[in-house]
C-alpha cells in the first residue's frame, strides 16, 4: 500500500519536473518561464518530501521534511518576485504577450 | 516500484537536459537564473527520489542546503541584473 503511494508521489515529482523542462524550453518570454519554473520547485518538491516521509516512516525526520517544505514554500515566491522585478526594470518583459500590465499603469499614476 | 522509479528518473533526466539547453541558450542573464533555479529543484527532487526509494534519510541535510543555495543564487543574480542593465 505504501509502495503505491510512494510510487504515485514520485511520478508526480517526475511529471512536474518534465513539464517544467519542456515549458522552460518552449515558452517565449521570461515571465512565462518563471511560471513554469515554479512547478518542480513547489509541487514536485513537496510530493517528493511526502514520498520520503511515507517510505521511511521515521517520525523523527518529519520535522526536517516539514522544515525543507516550509522553507521552499516561503522562498520560491520571493525569488520569483525578485527575478520578475529585475526583468521588468531591465525591459526584458515582452509587452505584446501581456494581457494586462497593472504595474506600468500604477507607475504612470 | 523499481520500474516506477526508473520511469520517474528518466523524466528527471530529460527535464534536466531541457533545462540545461535553456541554461546554455539564454538569451538573457535572468533566463539563465530561472533555468538554474529549475535545475536546482530537479536536483533536489532527484536526491529525494533516491532517498524515498532506498528508504533512508541520510541525504535530508543535503536537500536543505541545496534548496537554500538555489534561493540565494537566484536572488543574487536578480540583484546583480537589476543594477547592470546590459545583457
Amino acid at each position: 500500500m505504501s509502495d503505491v503511494v510512494v510510487g504515485t508521489l514520485l511520478m508526480v515529482g517526475g511529471v512536474f519536473s518534465l513539464t517544467a523542462g519542456i515549458g522552460l524550453l518552449r515558452f517565449p518570454d521570461l515571465l512565462s518561464r518563471l511560471h513554469t519554473g515554479a512547478k518542480p520547485q513547489l509541487i514536485g518538491l513537496v510530493a517528493t518530501l511526502v514520498a520520503i516521509g511515507v517510505s521511511t516512516g521515521a517520525a523523527l525526520d518529519y520535522g526536517i521534511l516539514a522544515l525543507i517544505a516550509i522553507f521552499q514554500i516561503m522562498t520560491a515566491p520571493v525569488a520569483a518576485h525578485m527575478v520578475g522585478r529585475a526583468a521588468y526594470r531591465a525591459g526584458k518583459v515582452r509587452e505584446d504577450l501581456l494581457i494586462t500590465d497593472e504595474l506600468s499603469r500604477d507607475l504612470a499614476d | 516500484m523499481t520500474v516506477v522509479v526508473l520511469i520517474a528518473g528518466a523524466m528527471l533526466g530529460v527535464a534536466a537536459t531541457l533545462t540545461l539547453i535553456r541554461l546554455i541558450a539564454g538569451p538573457s542573464r535572468l533566463d539563465r537564473a530561472v533555468a538554474f533555479d529549475v535545475l536546482i529543484a530537479i536536483t533536489v527532487v532527484g536526491i529525494g527520489m533516491e532517498a524515498a526509494y532506498n528508504r533512508h534519510t541520510a541525504t535530508l541535510p543535503i536537500l536543505m542546503v541545496v534548496s537554500i543555495i538555489g534561493f540565494v543564487g537566484s536572488v543574487a543574480v536578480a540583484r546583480f541584473a537589476a543594477r547592470r542593465n546590459s545583457e
